[in-house]
Formats: C-alpha cells, structure tokens, sequence
C-alpha cells in the first residue's frame, strides 16, 4: 500500500461527523458555564467588589436617607416601607448591570488577548455560543444578587420569603436583558481602552435614570422629561419587575419592556459577531501576518 | 498568482476520489480599501504537510481566520473535507484543529481545563474528554504540568498545550500559525517533529504558516505568500525552478518575493 493510499485509509478512520446531536449543544453550554464559574472564582476581587458597591449604597447612602427620603404606599408595597427597603431590589438589579458589563468586558478582553479565537471556531452556531455566554453570565450574576439579597435579609429588610423564590424568574430575565446588551457592547468596542466612555456613557445614566433609588412619581413631581427619559429605559423596567417579584407579584408591562429589550439587543449582538458582518470582519482578527 | 501556479501546476489533481483535506479557490479578503488576499487557491491532502511560506504581513493570519472562520471572506470558496464552509461550516469547522499565532489559553485556568473547555466546545463529553487530554498531555510531556496553571508555564509548553488542545477532537486537519515564535531551538524541532510525526503515522493533513525558512522540511509541500497573493507553490525542487533555477530556498523565496515586488511596483 503507498503512503498516500495508507494516509487515506487512517483518515477514513476518523470519525467523520454529523451534525452535531442535541447532548454536544449542551455539553457546550456546560463547559462555558464551567469556565465563567472558574474565572470568578479566580478573581476574588471581582466577587468582592462586586457585593461592595451595592452594600455601600445601601449600608451607607440608604441609612442616610432614610429620614430624607420618605417612600409612600405604592404597589407592590401595601404599607409604608423604609428607604433601605425601597432600593434593595434596585440594587439587585444594579449587581446584574454591573454583571452585565463585566461580562462585556470579559468578551473585549478575549477578543484582544486572542481566547475568543477559540470559542468562535467552535462547530456549533455562534448564535448558541453567544447564547451560551450569556447564561453563564447571568448565572453568575443571579448568584451574586442572591448573595446581596442575604446580606440585606441581615439588614433587616426582608421581604417575604415566597419572594425569594419568584424573583428567581425575574432576576434572570433582567440579567438576560442586560447581559445581551453587554453582549451588543461588546460587539461594538474597539479597545478595552473604550471601556470607561460604556461607564459614563451606559451604565451611570441607566442606573441613575431608573427607579431603583427613587420612585417614578417623585420623579414626575420634579422633572416631566426626566420621568419620560426613566419611563424609556429598559433599566427602570428590569428593577420594577424584580420589585415586585420580590413581593410575589408579576408586572406585566415591566415584563413585556424586558423581553422585547433582551429580544432587540440579543439579536443586535448576534449581528455584531456574524462572521459575515461583524466586528472581526470590519477589524480583522487582530493579527498581521 | 496565476503566473507561478501555472508554472508548476499548484492545484495537484486528486490521488483518487478522496475529497482534500482543504480546497481555496479564488478567495479574495479586503479591510476597507486595502486588499489582505486575492485570489487564493491551494489544496491539502490527507497526509500533507503544508508549509505555507510567506514575510510578515503577507496574509497568513487573514487565510488562517478565513478558514477557521472568524469571518467570512469576500470572495472565492473554502472546502474543508469537501464541504462548504460557509454553507456548512460546523461540519467543516468539525473536523478541523487550529493553533493561532497569538495564544488562546486562558492563563487563569489549569492546563487540564483548558482543554476539556476546549473539547467542551466541540460537544465531547466530559469522561471521554478528560482521558483524551491525559492521553494528549502525555503525549508531548506535558502529563505532570496538568494541574498548573498556564501562567506558570513557559512559552513553548504554552504551544504544546495548544497543540494538545487542538489534537484534543482528532481533528483530521490541523492549521498552525507560526507556531514556534519565540520558542527555543529544542522547542522549536520538538513541535516540528511532533507535527511531521502525527502527518506520517495518522494521515493527519497539516497546514504549517511560518516565515522562517529552516523550518521547511525536504518533504514538505510549500506554497510561497507574499502581499496577499500566492507567488509558487508546490515541493521543493519544484519551487526551486519556479524561482528560475535558484540553488536553495532562501534564494528561491527572496527571488520570488523581489519579483512579486517589482512587479507589483512596476
């Protein structure tokens, strides 16, 4: 037998696949979310600082408030509550925000030092890695809002312990939200450099042109157009529909602003990295040669 | 391009009706106005080393994430195994393994991780990828590092642990992106020999970009790139006569290159 011929024959050996069965979609998804979880167990300072920012805001800014800022009965609330009691769960979803953009980072991050390469050569549709990297990120950050939602619970605000378990739904739907908005970003950032203009330019204004640290009626009462500004961001409606799952309660148009958002900007996102049009066939893969 | 294809016949006919291991026809790639690849056409078969010749910015890295589909190119076809890449491309991406230029490990993690993410990303299971990777671990001795981090590994482990990492899905078609930069001399012939071996022995078709001429073997097929366009391409004899007779590589690669540069001046 030639070389060639014997060359052939050991090829032929190979398995030669298929399309890929349901079980490969899922072990990929397992493996990215291994990763993600690897990764921030390694960055402890990351998880720290993580849990600090929304601490500080409510350790610090909401106890001084507290007597300031006095929060009417309004649903989903059915009594007077406390300042402190009133942000938790826009701090909540400010842990997932800040997840969000984390990840955006990471993804920027990846596709500088070159470890995207690898995730993008990967057999399956890079519409099911992107998908696949934005679970593992909101799983990270459900996990991290449960976590400040403990540490509130020692604070002493406590919502209703049925609360715990169907602001889970909506913790992940805002966390896919803003994830996928990452994700966009990310598509859209030349240079980690950039990262600070997303800070001034996305994350401050959504946080702050939400309701998580006062409520839209007090808004009004202080600004129309600032109240027309809040009512537009998807941020204000992510941190209403974790309030009122925090008090067992659904806010269908919360829920509805939510998913059409996490719709737009997860398709946007899969537009930015199709290989057809996106960011490494504008820039290149970042190599010369 | 055409010119040296014509001259020594670049595209080989089929040794029977086994479809190559990669086919590029015609691809052209731009960024903005200028011009990285045009024109484009080799062909790899099963058991071919491939060394794809070519300075620095000749186009290399451009072919390389064409191919691997990083993004689609803008012209021409990319055949992997005889299916269409952008057509098909998880069942052409299936069977190929890939070691890039820049390293794609992730420092943070253990060697062993890295690898399993990597098979994870191909859909293999996890038993089946943890002994693969100890199997492909000790292969290039590097079984007793599988629970170091990769920040502590030096940069030729680094690059085998790439190349175990691609090996990882037996692949049946393994592109490699100057793969011995910055690596010792022992590193360097370690990597070489394992590639040629794995070609010899497992009928594995391998593409090998590099500009370092010493790393051309007397067997090795060569397809010479100079400013995004192939200048010759074949064995070495051949590539030889297609510089107009030159006495080795080294003077058959700066004729070739000089040449396309005049004429590209001209």
């Amino acid at each position: 037998m030639s070389a060639t011929a014997e060359c052939q024959q050991l090829t032929a050996m190979r398995p030669a696949p298929g399309t890929l069965p349901a079980m490969a979609w899922l072990r990929c998804l397992g493996g990215i979310v291994r990763r993600e979880a690897l990764r921030f167990l390694h960055q402890r300072g990351r998880f720290l600082s993580a849990l600090v920012r929304p601490l500080i805001w409510l350790v610090i800014f909401a106890s001084g408030f507290r007597f300031i800022l006095g929060v009417s009965i309004a649903p989903p609330y059915e009594t007077y509550v406390l300042y402190e009691e009133y942000v938790v769960p826009g701090l909540a979803a400010m842990v997932l925000l800040f997840q969000g953009m984390q990840s955006s980072l990471s993804m920027v991050y990846d596709r500088e030092m070159g470890s995207m390469r690898v995730l993008l050569t990967s057999p399956l549709p890079r519409w099911w890695l992107l998908t696949c990297k934005l679970l593992a990120g909101v799983l990270v950050g459900v996990l991290q809002a449960y976590v400040f939602l403990g540490i509130a619970w020692f604070w002493e605000v406590r919502p209703p312990p049925i609360g715990y378990l169907t602001v889970l739904p909506a913790l992940m739907l805002a966390g896919l939200m803003l994830g996928a908005l990452g994700l966009l970003l990310s598509a859209r950032i030349r240079q980690l450099e950039n990262f600070a203009v997303i800070m001034n330019f996305v994350i401050f204004p959504m946080f702050f042109a939400s309701s998580a640290l006062y409520p839209l009626w007090r808004v009004k009462e202080g600004s129309l157009w600032l109240w027309y500004l809040c009512q537009a961001n998807p941020f204000t409606h992510a941190v209403e529909l974790v309030r009122f799952a925090l008090y067992g309660k659904f806010e269908p148009v919360a829920a509805a602003v939510v998913l059409f958002a996490l719709l737009l900007f997860g398709g946007l996102a899969v537009l930015g990295y199709d290989p057809a049009r996106g960011v490494m066939a504008r820039r290149g893969a970042g190599a010369p040669g | 391009m055409t010119a040296g294809l014509t001259r020594i016949g670049a595209v080989r006919p089929a040794a029977n009706a086994a479809p190559p291991a990669l086919e590029v026809k015609g691809l052209s790639h731009a960024y903005g106005p200028r011009p990285a690849l045009q024109d484009i056409a080799l062909r790899i078969m099963p058991g071919d080393f491939t060394v794809l010749l070519g300075p620095n910015g000749a186009g290399k890295s451009t072919l390389f994430a064409l191919v691997t589909r990083l993004f689609d190119a803008q012209g021409g076809s990319i055949r992997i195994f005889g299916e269409e890449l952008a057509a098909r491309p998880g069942l052409a991406l299936a069977r190929l393994g890939v070691v890039f230029q820049q390293s794609t490990l992730d420092p943070d993690l253990s060697v062993r991780e890295n690898l399993l993410y990597g098979a994870a990303l191909h859909g293999m299971a996890r038993a089946e990828a943890r002994h693969r990777a100890a199997q492909e671990l000790k292969r290039i001795g590097m079984a007793e590092r599988a629970g170091d981090a990769v920040r502590s590994l030096s940069g030729g482990q680094r690059r085998r642990v790439e190349i175990a990492r691609a090996l990882l899905t037996r692949p049946a078609l393994l592109l490699l992106d100057e793969p011995t930069v910055g690596l010792d001399a022992g590193s360097r012939s370690f990597l070489l020999g394992h590639v040629r071996r794995l070609c010899r022995e497992e009928g594995l078709a391998v593409l090998w970009a590099t500009h370092l001429i010493d790393e051309v073997t007397e067997e090795a097929r060569v397809v010479v790139l100079h400013a995004g366009r192939v200048c010759a391409s074949g064995s070495l004899p051949e590539i030889l006569v297609a510089a107009g007779g030159a006495p080795d590589l080294r003077e058959a690669f700066a004729r070739l290159t000089e040449e396309r540069r005049e004429g590209s001046t001209a």
